[in-house]
């Protein structure tokens, strides 16, 4: 059987240009709620590879590659474009402004760090009072939000209440170690555009970079809703906690290791992924020889969440690069990992059929 | 012409609690009756009331909320004639030892919540606030009687008479979130002598304070294009940060965050400095706290808008409010909804 | 009703994998209904009858699944830690025994508690399968169990784990059972992963798109020694649902409910259920809005191995949904 022009064998990589365009999304600021840094990059990027795209009423770019061929199996692939950060609530004059937190950020995480505001990244610094100010009585406590400040050093022109701010880390790669802040998910973002420029034929990719993951699935819930898909796969970043324990024994809640491989997901605290998908995985990983880890169930969630709920439900399942310290200034992953998941879900694409869904879940 | 004021005393004096909301729709559909062409009531209770647009079929719809249900109690059991009691809605329980109330039951009973004397408190709660479930609502009747005029499930509401106060202040119970429904209704009023090319579907919504259940679905019902939703918000007072609440009478205040869509929020800002309607910026980094969270992502997702009424002492008997912002928040509704055009959707577009 | 009961209590089904108890109820009813099919979240849905003018397209909606643990870790010496699939209590756990989906049986230890008589954290807890390495553990992680604890009659009153929600699973086939004529079309929802947020009355509401809900599940008791002040008892009746913390029933449905238990002479008491909600809040905000109630069992120590209810409220839960169903739903 003749293949089309298009199926010249395209095997998913990871070389110069994805790593260019993971830093540029990682140092790209999008808080949830105002995703349009990540959304301009996304925009450019898979224009030239899909047959249709648009953005709808929440901000989510929505994108189809149509299946060539009679009808196929509509599968949505899911990525979130927004990260955890903050938002500033109230000018307290001279350039200090109070601010809260978006998504699940620790407070623990704050002091003494540097942070991008706005669009331009105009820097701001969360500072804290010296040592020699500090009572052994305060040392003692988590220093409260409504205690800590931005302090723009006085740019007050250039920012105001209501403008985001994310911290401010810059990318960088030591061998295959990748560190930066928003790996989760411009990793996922990032696979997710690779998946377009490789889409295979079999199946029609409905593919959603959603908005507001991190405030409650919202962009999935409306994205999934209209594209209406037979079945989905969310690419997210999920916390690696394979460190020591302090005495030794042996640490029983790692959730994931860095250099185990993309993450399959059984059950988190909002899906109980669907067993037909889990295993359909887990069989093309081991046939293709790529290795994988099973997430620890419970805890955490993907926008699968949201979108196995929408109209008549969809058979979901997520997978997720490993990433350790996430939702705080700087994340560590493996490229390794990174280039195993592509492959993973690009293999899983190539073979799905429609006969996956047949049996009862 | 709906005077404000009136309308305002008369709808904070009838019941209308999450869930039980029929009176208090019953006295809005009257009130709104000769401001709209089309009046229904949604399957769980919300009022829909539609303004057609004179534009050129098919035409855009416009979405304005404002719940009409409010926070109370239930009697949950009968002990020797007084009522045990559990929450309808976010309640304080430290504001309600002394409180009066008007107990609905086979007909309405004039009650008053009450603290137990210590000794017949468990020892856990003796000191320091009473939990909700160990204050009680006595009548003053004898048991015989409670127990033929009350029982459990029945309603209860704050009774707390409105009191004008200087300055266009008003001070009463339910001013969450009845001032947002006459604002709605100013709104109404003013697009009489308006030409609006959208049609306008004015709703009254039923269950914001427990499950935003009636935003929710009255939103999958209408589909409309774009969603205002009018709420109370914090006033301040000496006692809350000032960084999170608004001066009550120095105008309503427009919802800046993930819940609202950019362009809207930049939309009615500038419509505001046009109209030199005074206005505070609501930042609200997570979500709402109102019908926005529901109508937002109703089906394929909605534009919305937040539009807040500043409310001093929310959530207790004694709210307090300007009917100057109720005014100015209506109006702005009015000139927005008048605003609307066939190029309005396009400049919402996400410029990126 | 009691061996069905016992059948369907002692059927393994924690949310998500429900697959065995939807066997046992496919087997009950499929001769009975005209339709039947699994759905993309594992609810088993059964449709019955045409709508006659003066009736309704009625959802009926009782869940199969129970809660349950899944493996998230079995450590060297064969130890296997875990995490809960709905609102499993802690307390009621060390001590328990469990069975995974695969047979394999196991007990609950605990970590020596370092002050006090706290309640366990799910983390200090462990099951024990009698494995003395991770090689010859029975279970992986992932693997999914359940409560162990048979069925046992107590003259009125039967106690089991699970009756949570099978005892609505049951009430819902027995009414299948004896329903003679009904001028509604009636829908059937056996709903997956109630457990873990009415994950499947959520999808299979929106499918359906029905006129009225009503969900039958369990509901708490307020007649224990110093329990929670609750008017619900074992024995008064099926509890017509008023609210719960997730949804407020539609007054009109309550007394619709009301007026025909007294009619028929049944016995019913009437609910307000501080903490906990069903599948009934799902229905009821689903699309355009459905009004939606509730009939509750009453059920005493809810989650806990051995659930208690009267056999006597179980049947007459049965004879008030056929008095319900038989006429037309009349709610003004």
């Amino acid at each position: 059987m003749t293949a089309s022009k298009d199926q010249t064998i395209k095997t998913p990589t990871i070389g110069a240009a994805q790593l260019k365009l993971l830093k540029r999304l990682c140092q790209a600021c999008a808080v949830s709620g105002d995703e349009s840094e990540v959304r301009k990059i996304v925009l450019e990027q898979v224009r030239p590879h899909v047959d249709e795209v648009y953005t709808d009423a929440l901000g989510n770019v929505l994108a189809v590659k149509h299946a060539q061929g009679e009808a196929r199996l509509r599968v949505m692939l899911a990525a979130h474009m927004d990260e955890v950060g903050f938002m500033l609530i109230h000018d307290d004059q001279d350039g200090f402004y109070r601010f809260d937190i978006v998504g699940g950020i620790d407070p623990r995480q704050l002091p003494g760090k540097l942070v991008w505001i706005g669009r331009e990244h105009i820097p701001g610094v969360i500072g804290v009072k010296p040592i020699h100010l500090t009572s052994d009585d305060e040392l003692s406590r988590t220093i409260p939000l409504e205690n800590l400040r931005i302090d723009t050093g006085g740019e007050t022109t250039k920012v105001k209440a209501g403008d985001r701010a994310t911290f401010a880390t810059p990318f960088l790669r030591l061998g295959d170690c990748l560190r930066a802040k928003a790996l989760d998910n411009r990793l996922g973002v990032a696979t997710l555009i690779e998946l377009l420029r490789l889409a295979p034929g079999n199946i029609e990719l409905l593919a959603a970079f959603t908005v507001q993951e991190e405030v409650g699935l919202r962009g999935a819930q409306v994205a999934a809703y209209r594209l209406n898909p037979d079945l989905a796969f969310v690419l997210d970043c999920t916390p690696a906690y394979d460190l020591p324990a302090w005495d030794g024994s042996e640490n029983a809640q790692y959730n994931t290791r860095l250099g185990g491989g993309p993450a399959i997901y059984l059950a988190d605290s909002r899906t109980i992924s669907d067993p037909r998908l889990v295993r359909f995985l887990v069989e093309t990983a081991e046939s293709a020889g790529i290795p994988y880890q099973i997430r620890q169930p419970g805890g955490g969630g993907t926008d699968a969440g949201a979108i196995h709920r929408q109209r008549a439900g969809v058979p979901s399942v997520s997978v997720s690069v490993p990433a350790r310290y996430a939702h705080t200034a700087a994340s560590i992953a493996r490229l390794a990992d990174w280039r195993q998941t592509l492959a993973l879900v690009h293999a899983a694409l190539q073979r799905l059929e429609p006969h996956i869904l047949s049996q009862d879940r | 012409m709906v005077e404000i004021l009136p309308l305002l005393k008369k709808l904070i004096s009838i019941s209308g609690l999450s869930g039980h909301e029929t009176p208090i729709r019953e006295l809005i559909e009257a009130t709104w009756q000769p401001l709209v062409d089309e009046l229904s009531v949604s399957r769980l209770g919300s009022l829909h009331a539609l303004k057609r647009g004179c534009g050129e079929q098919p035409r855009r719809s416009l979405l304005v909320a404002a719940h009409m249900d409010a926070i109370g109690l239930m009697v949950t059991g009968i002990v020797d004639g007084f009522l045990r009691i559990t929450q309808l809605g976010g309640l304080d329980p430290r504001v309600l030892p002394g409180q009066p109330v008007t107990i609905h039951g086979r007909e309405d009973l004039p009650g008053l919540i009450v603290q137990p004397p210590a000794h017949l408190l468990p020892p856990s709660n003796q000191n320091g606030p009473v939990r909700l479930e160990n204050l009680l609502v006595d009548t003053g009747l004898p048991p015989g009687e409670v127990s033929q005029r009350v029982r459990a499930g029945d309603l209860i509401s704050f009774a707390q008479p409105p009191v004008e106060m200087p300055n266009e202040l008003l001070v009463g119970n339910y001013l969450d979130n009845r001032a947002s429904v006459v604002a709605l209704t100013h709104a109404l009023d003013e697009l009489q002598s308006r030409q609006v090319a959208w049609d306008v579907w004015a709703v009254a919504t039923t269950q914001e304070e427990v499950t935003l259940g009636g935003a929710m679905t009255s939103a999958f019902q209408l589909r409309p294009d774009l969603a205002i939703v009018i709420d109370v918000t914090w006033g301040s007072s000496p006692d809350s940060p000032s960084y999170r609440t608004f001066p009550i009478g120095k105008g309503p205040t427009l919802g800046y965050g993930p819940n609202i869509h950019p362009g809207l929020h930049q939309a009615f800002k500038e419509l505001a400095e046009r109209l030199e309607i005074p206005y505070k910026i609501e930042v609200m980094p997570r979500h709402s706290g109102t019908d926005a969270i529901g109508i937002q992502v109703t089906a394929e997702g909605i534009p919305t808008m937040v539009l807040g009424i500043p409310l001093r002492y929310m959530h207790t008997p004694v709210e307090m409010v300007s009917l100057k912002d109720i005014r100015r928040a209506g109006r702005l509704v009015a000139e927005f909804a008048a605003s609307l055009s066939g190029q309005t959707m396009e400049l919402l577009t996400w410029k990126d | 009703m009691k061996p069905l009961i016992q059948k369907l209590v002692e059927t393994d089904g924690p949310p998500g994998y429900e697959g065995f108890v939807r066997e046992v109820i496919r087997s009950e009813i499929q001769p009975l209904v005209d339709e039947l099919h699994v759905d993309a979240l594992g609810n088993l849905i059964a449709v019955t009858g045409q709508v006659a003018p003066n009736g309704k397209r009625i959802m009926l909606a009782a869940h199969m699944d129970e809660i349950g643990l899944m493996v998230t870790h079995v450590d060297e010496q064969g130890f296997a830690r875990f995490t809960n699939l709905g609102a499993v209590k802690a307390q009621h756990l060390p001590g328990s025994r469990v069975r995974f989906l695969n047979s394999a049986l196991g007990v609950i230890g605990r970590e020596r508690a370092e002050e006090g008589n706290n309640f366990p954290d799910l983390n200090r807890l462990y099951i024990d399968l009698g494995a003395t390495s991770r090689e010859t553990c029975p279970v992986h992680i992932g693997d999914v169990a359940v409560f162990e604890r048979p069925f046992a009659d107590l003259g009125r009153r039967w106690i089991a784990k699970a009756m949570d929600d099978r005892v609505g699973v049951a009430v819902l086939i027995e009414t299948l059972r004896q329903i003679r004529s009904t001028p509604h079309q009636l829908l059937f929802v056996f709903s997956a992963q109630e457990e873990v947020g009415v994950r499947g009355a959520t999808t299979a509401a929106f499918s359906l798109d029905p006129d009225i809900g009503l969900a039958v599940d369990v509901t708490d008791t307020g007649d224990t020694p110093k329990g929670i002040k609750m008017e619900v008892s074992l024995g008064k009746g099926p509890a017509i649902k008023v609210r719960d913390s997730g949804m407020l029933t539609d007054p009109r449905l309550v007394a619709w409910m009301q007026r025909v238990a007294e009619n028929a002479g049944l016995p019913y008491q009437l609910e307000i259920l501080e903490r906990g909600s069903t599948d009934a809040r799902a229905i009821q905000l689903s699309r355009a809005g459905v009004p939606t109630g509730c009939l509750s069992i009453p059920c005493r120590y809810i989650h806990a191995p051995s659930e208690m209810v009267d056999s006597a409220d179980v049947e007459n839960a049965v004879r008030l949904l056929l008095e319900l169903l038989s006429r037309p739903a009349n709610l003004s």
